[in-house]
C-alpha cells in the first residue's frame, strides 16, 4: 500500500548520533561539507574520511544504506571525472590519438570524485538518523534570527511539516484518480513522451481540484483549533541541547578547526 | 442563558459573477433561535443543503451572522476581542477526518490546539495523555494517523478538540464518511465525553440512529428549525419527517407502520427492545 512508504529514508535505530539534536546535526552537515572545500591536500581528505567513518560507526546504520544515496549521482559524478580527466590543461601523462590526461587532470578527477562522494555519503548520514520532522524543527529554530528581516520562519517550516504529511495521503488519491480514468479507458502507458505527458491531463486536474478542497478543509480546522501563526505558541516537544550535544558541538569544532589549519598550510 | 444561545440568526451567502456584481442570495440560516443548556446533548438533524452545517460554523465563530447574534458562553461571536476564547470553550470537528489532522504523530497532532494556546510544555503532555484516555486511543499515541482507520482518525480529531478543555465540543458530521462499525466507535466516544466529562455536545448529523441518546433534538429545513423536541417526540411524527425528506429509524418505521395497520402501539419507539416489549404486551394481553 502507498500509505505505508517511509518518506526520506530514516533508518530507525537507537544510537548517539540518532539521539543528538536535529540541530547539531543540521550544523555538522554543513561544517562538513564546508571542510570537504577547504582542504585540498590528500591528508585532509584522510582527516576527513577518518571523521566520517567514525560518524557512521556511531550511527549504527548499516554502509549500504549510505551507499544506496550514491547511486543517483553516479551519472553526474562520471560526467564530472570525465571531463576533469581529459580537459584540464597541463602535463601530458598519457596521450594517444587526440585524447590527452594530464598530470593535474587526473588530480583534479580524483578530488572532485571523493569531495562528492564524501558529501553525498556526510549528508545521508544526517537524512538516515533524522527524521524529516526534526528536521523541519531544527531548520524553523536554527532560521529564527531571519525573522528581523520579515522572513516567515514559522510559516515555512509549517508548510513543510504539513506537505510531509499530506505526501502519503495524495499519493493514494493519485492511485485512486489513475485507478478510475483506467476504468473509464484512458490509457497511461502507450504512445511517446508527449503523448504520456497528455495523458496526465485527467490525472493532474482532478488531483489539483481535491488538493485545494483538502487545503481549504485544513485551514478551517486550524483555525477552528486557535492556530493563529508563530505568536504566543509553545511546544510540545521543544528542542533542548543534552550534555552530549554540547560534546558534539566540540568534536565538530576541534575538526573543523584541523582542516582549516590543514587547508592553510598543507 | 445557556452556553450557546442564537438569536434570530441568519446567514445568505453571496454569489457574484466575474464583475463582482451580486448574482445571487441564498438564505442559508433562516431567522434560527437555539438555547442549548451546559451538559446536554443535542443533535441536529437535517438533509443536505439544510443549512445545519452553516449553522455549526457560527458557533465556533468561523462564519459571522449577517443578521441576528450568537453567544457562545455569554461571548458575542462578532466581538474580535473574544474570538480565541470562542474557539477555545468551543471545539470544533469536522466531517473529514484526514483533513483536520495536522501533526504526523497522534500525540502531536493532540498537542496542536494547548501549543496554539500558549500552554506551557508538561501541561501539554498532561493533557495529551488525559485526553487520548477519554476517547480510548492513548495506546495508538506514537502511530502516524496515516496507519489509523476512520473512526480511530475521527477519535483523534476529538481528543485534539477535547486537549483544549472545551466546554462544548461541535460535531459537524463526524461519521458521514465512516464505515457502520466507526460510527458505533464515534457516537460511543461523544457520549462518554457527555456523560463521564459533562462536556456539552453538538451532534449535527442525518444519521437517525446516533440522536436516540440525544437530550433534545432540532430538525433543520431550509433554513429553519422545522422541528424541536425530545428523540421521543420527534420520532412519533413519522409522516412529517418523511415530507423533510429524512429517514426513520427501521424499528421506529415497523412500529409506525404496524399501528397504522391496526395494533396498539405507542407513538415514537426508538429501540428493538422497546417494540419487543410492547409486542409482547400486546400478545399477552391477547392471549389472556
Amino acid at each position: 500500500m502507498l500509505r505505508d512508504i517511509t518518506l526520506g529514508q530514516y533508518y530507525q535505530t537507537d544510537s548517539v548520533i540518532h539521539k543528538l539534536d536535529p540541530r547539531v546535526k543540521l550544523i555538522a552537515t554543513i561544517a562538513f561539507i564546508i571542510s570537504l572545500f577547504v582542504v585540498k591536500s590528500w591528508v585532509g581528505y584522510v582527516v576527513a574520511a577518518v571523521f566520517l567513518a567514525v560518524v557512521i560507526r556511531l550511527s549504527h546504520v548499516p554502509f549500504r544504506y549510505m551507499v544506496k544515496g550514491m547511486k543517483a549521482i553516479v551519472f553526474i559524478m562520471l560526467i564530472t571525472v570525465v571531463f576533469n580527466l581529459f580537459l584540464t590543461p597541463g602535463e601530458v601523462l598519457v596521450s594517444f590519438w587526440k585524447i590527452r590526461i594530464t598530470k593535474e587532470g587526473l588530480r583534479q578527477a580524483v578530488t572532485m570524485a571523493v569531495r562528492l562522494s564524501f558529501l553525498i555519503v556526510g549528508s545521508s548520514v544526517m537524512t538516515l538518523t533524522t527524521t524529516p520532522n526534526s528536521l523541519t524543527d531544527a531548520m524553523e529554530k536554527l532560521m529564527k534570527p531571519l525573522r528581523v528581516f520579515k522572513v516567515p520562519v514559522h510559516e515555512v517550516a509549517m508548510m513543510m511539516s504539513i506537505a510531509l504529511r499530506f505526501i502519503p495521503i495524495l499519493l493514494e488519491e493519485t492511485d485512486k484518480i489513475m485507478k478510475a480514468q483506467i476504468a473509464r479507458g484512458a490509457d497511461f502507458e502507450s504512445g511517446n513522451l508527449i503523448k504520456k505527458a497528455k495523458a496526465m491531463v485527467p490525472l493532474l486536474v482532478p488531483l489539483f481540484i481535491s488538493a485545494f478542497r483538502r487545503a481549504n478543509d485544513l485551514a478551517m480546522a486550524m483555525e477552528a483549533r486557535c492556530y493563529r501563526g508563530g505568536e504566543h505558541r509553545t511546544k510540545m516537544k521543544p528542542l533542548k541541547y543534552a550534555v552530549r550535544d554540547r560534546i558534539a558541538y566540540g568534536v565538530l569544532a576541534a575538526y573543523f578547526v584541523v582542516c582549516i589549519v590543514i587547508g592553510v598550510y598543507l | 442563558m445557556g452556553i450557546i444561545k442564537t438569536d434570530k440568526l441568519v446567514f445568505e451567502y453571496i454569489r457574484r459573477d466575474e464583475e463582482g456584481n451580486v448574482e445571487g442570495i441564498t438564505r442559508a440560516v433562516d431567522e434560527v433561535d437555539l438555547d442549548v443548556q451546559r451538559g446536554d446533548f443535542v443533535a441536529i438533524l437535517g438533509h443536505n443543503g439544510s443549512g445545519k452545517s452553516t449553522l455549526a460554523k457560527h458557533i465556533n465563530a468561523i462564519l459571522y451572522p449577517t443578521e441576528g447574534t450568537v453567544w457562545v458562553d455569554g461571548m458575542d461571536t462578532k466581538d474580535d476581542k473574544d474570538l480565541w476564547n470562542i474557539r477555545q470553550e468551543a471545539g470544533m470537528v469536522f466531517q473529514n477526518p484526514d483533513n483536520q489532522i495536522i501533526g504526523q504523530v497522534v500525540e502531536e497532532d493532540v498537542g496542536f490546539g494547548p501549543e496554539n494556546m500558549g500552554i506551557p510544555t508538561e501541561e501539554i503532555w498532561e493533557r495529551v495523555e488525559e485526553s487520548l484516555k477519554a476517547v480510548g486511543m492513548y495506546q495508538y499515541r506514537k502511530f502516524s494517523p496515516n496507519k489509523l482507520s476512520g473512526g480511530q482518525k475521527q477519535r483523534v480529531s476529538i481528543a485534539g478538540v477535547i486537549a483544549m478543555h472545551p466546554k462544548c465540543i461541535i460535531l459537524d458530521e463526524p461519521t458521514a464518511m465512516l464505515d457502520p462499525n466507526g460510527r458505533k466507535e464515534v457516537v460511543r466516544a461523544v457520549r462518554a465525553l457527555n456523560d463521564v466529562e459533562g462536556i456539552t455536545v453538538v451532534l449535527i448529523t442525518h444519521y437517525m440512529e446516533e440522536i436516540i441518546h440525544a437530550d433534545k433534538v432540532f430538525v433543520m429545513d431550509q433554513g429553519r428549525i422545522a422541528m424541536q423536541g425530545t428523540p421521543r417526540e420527534i420520532f412519533s411524527q413519522v409522516e412529517k419527517l418523511k415530507s423533510l425528506r429524512l429517514d426513520v429509524p427501521q424499528v421506529t418505521l415497523l412500529a409506525h407502520e404496524l399501528k397504522k395497520s391496526g395494533l396498539r402501539l405507542p407513538d415514537g419507539i426508538l429501540t428493538v427492545e422497546e417494540l419487543t416489549q410492547e409486542l409482547m404486551r400486546i400478545y399477552n394481553a391477547r392471549k389472556a
